[in-house]
C-alpha cells in the first residue's frame, strides 16, 4: 500500500511511522510549558477555589449546627431553671404556711397564758380582799359588841323606852361612826 | 485540497490522497529539512489556548463561579474526579492529577484541531507527538513503579501472582513484551492512526467531491451529493474519536500509573 500511494501521489518515500525530529522538540517543548502553567498555577487555583468551597459549606453546616446544640443548650437551662423557681416557690409558701400556722399557735399560747395569769391575780386579789374584809369585820364586830355591851350594861334596860332610846343611839352613834369613817 | 485536486484533473482518473498529503509546505524554511510545519504552529497554540482558558477560568476562585468559571472546574474537576480519582484511587491521586489534566487537554485541543474548518489538521497526525506523549507517560509510570517498590517492581510488574510455576516460563516473556515493549508502541501509535486515519478519510471525502463535480457527466456530478453527506457523517464520526482518543490516551496513563502504584496488589 505504501508503494502503492507513492507511486501514484508520484511523492517522495515517506515512512509516516519515522517521526520529524523538529515536531518531537516542539511536542516536548509545548508540553512542558504547559505541564508548568499546569502544576504552578492551575491545579492549585483549582483547588484552592474546591477547598475554599468545601470549606464554607462544611463551615455552614458546623455553624448551623453550634448554633442548634447553643439554642437547645439555653431551653434546657431555661426549663431548668424554671423547675427550680417552681420548687423555689413551693418551699416558699410551704415555709409561709408553716410559720403562720406557729405564729398562730404561739399567739394562742400566748393568750391562753395571759388570761391564766389575769384570772390568777384577780383570784389572789379577791382572796385578799375577803381575807382583809375578814379581818376587819372580825375586829368590827368584837368592838361593836363590846360597845353594845357597855352601853347595854351601863344603862337600864328595864325601861322599855330607854331601852329603844339607847338601841337608837347606838345605831345613830354607829351610823355616825360610820359617816366619820366614811369621811 | 487545490494541490490535491490538480493530479486529479491531469489524469481524468480519481487519484487519491495519500500520506504525502500529511506533510504540508513548510511555513517557515528551516536549516533542518522540513522547516517549520503547520503542525508545529499548532502545537504552541494549542498551549496558548489552553493556558489562557484555565488561567482565565482559574483566576477569580469565586466560591459560586460565574460561567467561565464553572465551565473550566467541570473540565478540571472531570480530569480530576472522572479519570484521576476514579482509576487511581482517592487516597494518592492528587499528585498526578497535573500530568492527566495537561495529558487530557493537550490532545483534546490538538484533535480537535482536526474537526475545525480552515485549520482541519490534527497535530498527532503527525507520529512525533505521539511518540513524544508516549515516552513521557512511559518514563513516568517505570518511574513510580520503582519508587514505591524498589526494582522489585520488575518481578511484581512482570510475575503474576497465583500463576502455577511450570507456566511461569511462557507468562514472564509475555508479561514482559506487553508491560514494557509494547505498551508504548500501542500507547503512542493508537492516538496517531486515529487522528491520521481520520484526517485521510476527511481529505479522501473531499477529494473525491471535488473529483465528481468536475466530472461532464451529471449523474456523477450528482453523486458527489452523496458523498458529500456521507463525508459530513465520517466528519461527526471523527470529531467523537478526537475527543474518545484524548479520554483514551488519558486514561490508560491513568491506568498504568495505578498499576505501577499498587504493583504488589496486581
Amino acid at each position: 500500500m505504501h508503494q502503492t500511494i507513492i507511486s501514484a501521489a508520484g511523492a517522495e518515500a515517506a515512512n509516516p511511522l519515522v517521526p520529524n525530529v523538529w515536531e518531537m522538540g516542539v511536542v516536548l517543548v509545548g508540553f512542558a510549558v504547559l505541564f508548568y502553567i499546569v502544576v504552578k498555577f492551575v491545579v492549585p487555583m483549582f483547588e484552592k477555589t474546591f477547598a475554599e468551597r468545601a470549606e464554607a459549606i462544611e463551615g455552614g453546616i458546623a455553624k448551623a449546627e453550634k448554633a442548634q446544640a447553643e439554642a437547645s443548650a439555653a431551653l434546657e437551662e431555661y426549663k431548668q431553671q424554671l423547675t427550680d423557681a417552681r420548687a423555689e416557690a413551693n418551699r416558699i409558701r410551704e415555709e409561709a404556711r408553716g410559720e403562720g400556722a406557729q405564729i398562730l399557735a404561739d399567739l394562742k399560747e400566748k393568750a391562753a397564758a395571759e388570761s391564766a395569769r389575769i384570772t390568777a391575780q384577780a383570784h389572789a386579789a379577791i382572796q385578799s380582799e375577803r381575807q382583809a374584809a375578814v379581818v376587819a369585820l372580825r375586829t368590827e364586830v368584837g368592838t361593836l359588841a363590846t360597845t353594845l355591851a357597855g352601853r347595854i350594861v351601863g344603862e337600864a334596860l328595864d325601861n322599855d323606852e330607854r331601852s329603844a332610846r339607847v338601841v337608837d343611839r347606838f345605831l345613830a352613834d354607829l351610823e355616825n361612826q360610820n359617816a366619820g369613817a366614811a369621811k | 485540497m487545490i494541490a490535491l485536486a490538480l493530479p486529479a484533473q491531469d489524469s481524468g482518473e480519481f487519484t487519491p490522497p495519500g500520506i504525502e498529503e500529511l506533510h504540508l509546505p513548510a511555513i517557515l524554511p528551516w536549516g533542518a529539512a522540513d522547516g517549520f510545519s503547520k503542525q508545529m504552529l499548532l502545537v504552541i497554540l494549542s498551549v496558548v489556548i489552553i493556558a489562557t482558558f484555565f488561567l482565565l477560568a482559574a483566576r477569580k476562585q469565586q466560591l459560586v463561579p460565574g460561567k467561565l468559571q464553572f465551565a473550566g472546574e467541570m473540565a478540571y474537576g472531570f480530569v480530576r474526579n472522572g479519570i484521576a480519582k476514579d482509576i487511581i484511587g482517592s487516597k494518592d491521586f492528587m499528585k498526578y492529577v497535573p500530568l492527566l489534566f495537561s495529558l487530557f487537554f493537550f490532545i483534546l485541543v490538538n484533535n480537535i484541531y482536526g474537526a475545525i474548518p480552515v485549520i482541519q489538521l490534527p497535530s498527532f497526525s503527525h507520529v512525533g507527538g505521539a511518540y513524544v506523549l508516549a515516552a513521557i507517560v512511559y518514563v513516568t509510570w517505570i518511574a513510580i513503579g520503582i519508587k514505591k517498590n524498589g526494582l522489585k517492581y520488575f518481578k511484581l510488574a512482570t510475575v503474576p501472582s497465583g500463576v502455577p510455576i511450570y507456566i511461569l516460563p511462557i507468562v514472564i516473556p509475555i508479561e514482559i513484551i506487553s508491560n514494557f515493549l509494547v505498551r508504548p508502541v500501542t500507547h503512542s501509535l493508537r492516538l496517531f492512526a486515529t487522528m491520521l486515519a481520520g484526517h485521510l478519510i476527511v481529505m479522501i471525502a473531499g477529494s473525491g467531491i471535488e473529483f465528481l463535480v468536475m466530472q461532464e457527466n451529471v449523474l456523477l456530478k450528482g453523486a458527489s451529493v452523496l458523498v458529500l453527506a456521507g463525508s459530513i457523517a465520517m466528519y461527526m464520526l471523527e470529531a467523537l474519536i478526537m475527543a474518545l482518543q484524548a479520554y483514551v490516551f488519558t486514561l490508560l496513563t491513568a491506568i498504568y500509573i495505578e498499576g505501577a502504584l499498587h504493583a504488589d496488589s496486581h
